[in-house]
């Protein structure tokens, strides 16, 4: 189904010391669009996704086995540097979690530590990066204020240009709404959906209509199982699985 | 996972859904019966019965649909329960039509009851017969799920087409022959019509009900 994947799991497994977490995945990510990962609380779709970008290896304990393809590579390989990981593959978290630093230093913090640009540079990177991420017109005067003066809403914008800054391919969100108000969610949203066009987004949620409303591609995760991948259109309104159908209907809890 | 009662009202409000659909097309079955017996006895008062109870029927059709946006709205269903509510939307519609060309009937059944009839009815109730089949079946089939059934009463939507166009040349074969005839030859021509367009609609629940089951919206009738 999807031509050309963007990231492609295979064989990946997830053990939280010898709790088995995520099992045997093969999942193919499209470029360029937005996918999203469900399934109810323990399901292992928040670890797939730090799978993705060796976020896991922080936790102890955890150790992984199979592949992460990221563009041919196994991200998985000695040779990767992981920082370098990082920088192509961007991550949203669920809170707003910005430096305890002006707008601007916060935006400019990821191409001044790779050292990607600076001076006239740096500043049109960070314009560039809050503009896409929709926050230009809101900050572009107080650029010198704390991140810490913004909304709610506002603060995950702000963290979404601190990952645009450093240009990665992917962009990795998880539950990047979820202490957001619906108008700051709907901004999110609209924000992923523009994003989409240059980026490949995968998204972690528990709201289900949200999934639907942004994503092109579902995953549908149970007990550390991808149970079911395809088409939003189609899962959420005829999935090929019993038990997808069960959870998206809210006939199991 | 352990069955959840997170959305047992949702449940019940379905169900109740579907039940009321359910009822409201057995008053369109009923009316549609009425509506042929009132034509064959001439009898007025059957007629304007039958009329009066489009009132139900139209009442059903305005409370079904109200609570299906409001499902909709209200608890954003999936899959499944998506489907069975777009579906009984759609499928209301229909029933509703249905109720209004047997109302049609009824007022043709008035206006042939002052003077006995040229000559007795024969393939009308034949074919009320057929169509008062399909309509029953095929709400049975949204009850029980039956695809083999919508299909088969599909399939009859042909042998219907077959007996309104042999009436429709029999009836104008009748005009020609004897113009004073018109009075009566075209309202039991009109009927007939009435009678193809009602299993028409049937062909559409059954398509309706054939997405619910499958996903997959296609005509089933070519």
């Amino acid at each position: 189904m999807v031509e050309q994947a963007c990231v492609s799991t295979k064989d990946l497994n997830v053990y939280y010391d010898t709790f088995h977490a995520i099992k045997h995945i093969n999942l193919d990510i499209p470029p360029r669009d937005i996918t999203a990962l469900i399934g109810p609380s323990g399901s292992g779709k928040s670890t797939v996704l730090r799978a993705f970008d060796r976020m896991n290896e922080l936790i102890p304990g955890c150790h992984t086995t199979g592949e992460v393809v990221i563009d041919g590579q196994n991200v998985y390989d000695m040779s990767v540097d992981v920082v370098e990981l990082r920088k192509r593959v961007g991550m949203v978290f669920q809170r707003a979690n910005p430096f305890p630093m002006t707008i601007f230093d916060n935006v400019a913090y990821g191409p001044r530590i790779h050292g990607t640009a600076s001076g006239k540079e740096l500043e049109t990177v960070v314009e560039q990066s809050l503009r896409s991420a929709a926050l230009w017109d809101e900050v572009k005067d107080k650029l010198k204020k704390s991140a810490f003066a913004l909304s709610g809403g506002q603060q995950q914008r702000l963290c979404i240009a601190r990952v645009l800054a450093v240009e990665p391919e992917i962009v990795l969100m998880d539950e990047p709404a979820s202490a957001l108000d619906p108008i700051s969610t709907l901004r999110i949203e609209d924000l992923m959906r523009d994003l989409a066009k240059n980026y490949t987004i995968i998204i972690v949620t528990h709201n289900m209509q949200q999934a639907a409303r942004v994503s092109t591609f579902t995953g549908f995760f149970l007990s550390g199982e991808l149970i079911e991948f395809g088409k939003s259109d189609k899962l959420f309104t005829n999935p090929e699985d019993k038990r997808t159908e069960d959870y998206i209907t809210g006939r199991f809890g | 996972m352990t069955p959840s009662e997170a959305r047992k009202a949702f449940d019940e409000e379905l169900v109740q859904l579907q039940e009321d659909l359910r009822k409201m097309g057995i008053v369109v079955e009923d009316m549609l019966g009425k509506a042929i017996q009132a034509l064959e006895t001439q009898d007025v008062e059957l007629a304007e019965e039958t009329i009066r109870m489009d009132d139900i029927v139209d009442r059903y059709n305005l409370d079904i649909e109200s609570r299906a946006l409001r499902l909709l709205a209200l608890q954003q269903p999936m899959a499944r329960d998506l489907r069975t509510i777009a579906a009984a939307m759609k499928i209301i519609t229909d029933v509703e039509r249905c109720g209004d060309y047997a109302t049609d009937i009824a007022l043709m059944a008035k206006k042939l009851a002052d003077q006995p009839l040229f000559k007795p009815l024969e393939d009308i109730p034949a074919m009320a017969k057929m169509v008062q089949e399909m309509l029953r079946e095929t709400l049975k089939a949204f009850a029980t799920r039956d695809l083999k059934l919508v299909q088969h009463m599909i399939s009859l939507d042909d042998d219907v087409d077959h007996l309104y166009h042999s009436l429709y040349d029999e009836l104008t074969g009748f005009i020609k022959k004897d113009p004073k005839l018109t009075d009566q030859a075209v309202p039991l021509l009109l009927v007939a019509r009435y009678l193809e367009r009602i299993a028409d609609h049937i062909t559409n629940i059954g398509e309706r009900i054939y997405y619910m089951e499958t996903g997959e919206l296609k005509e089933l009738h070519k």
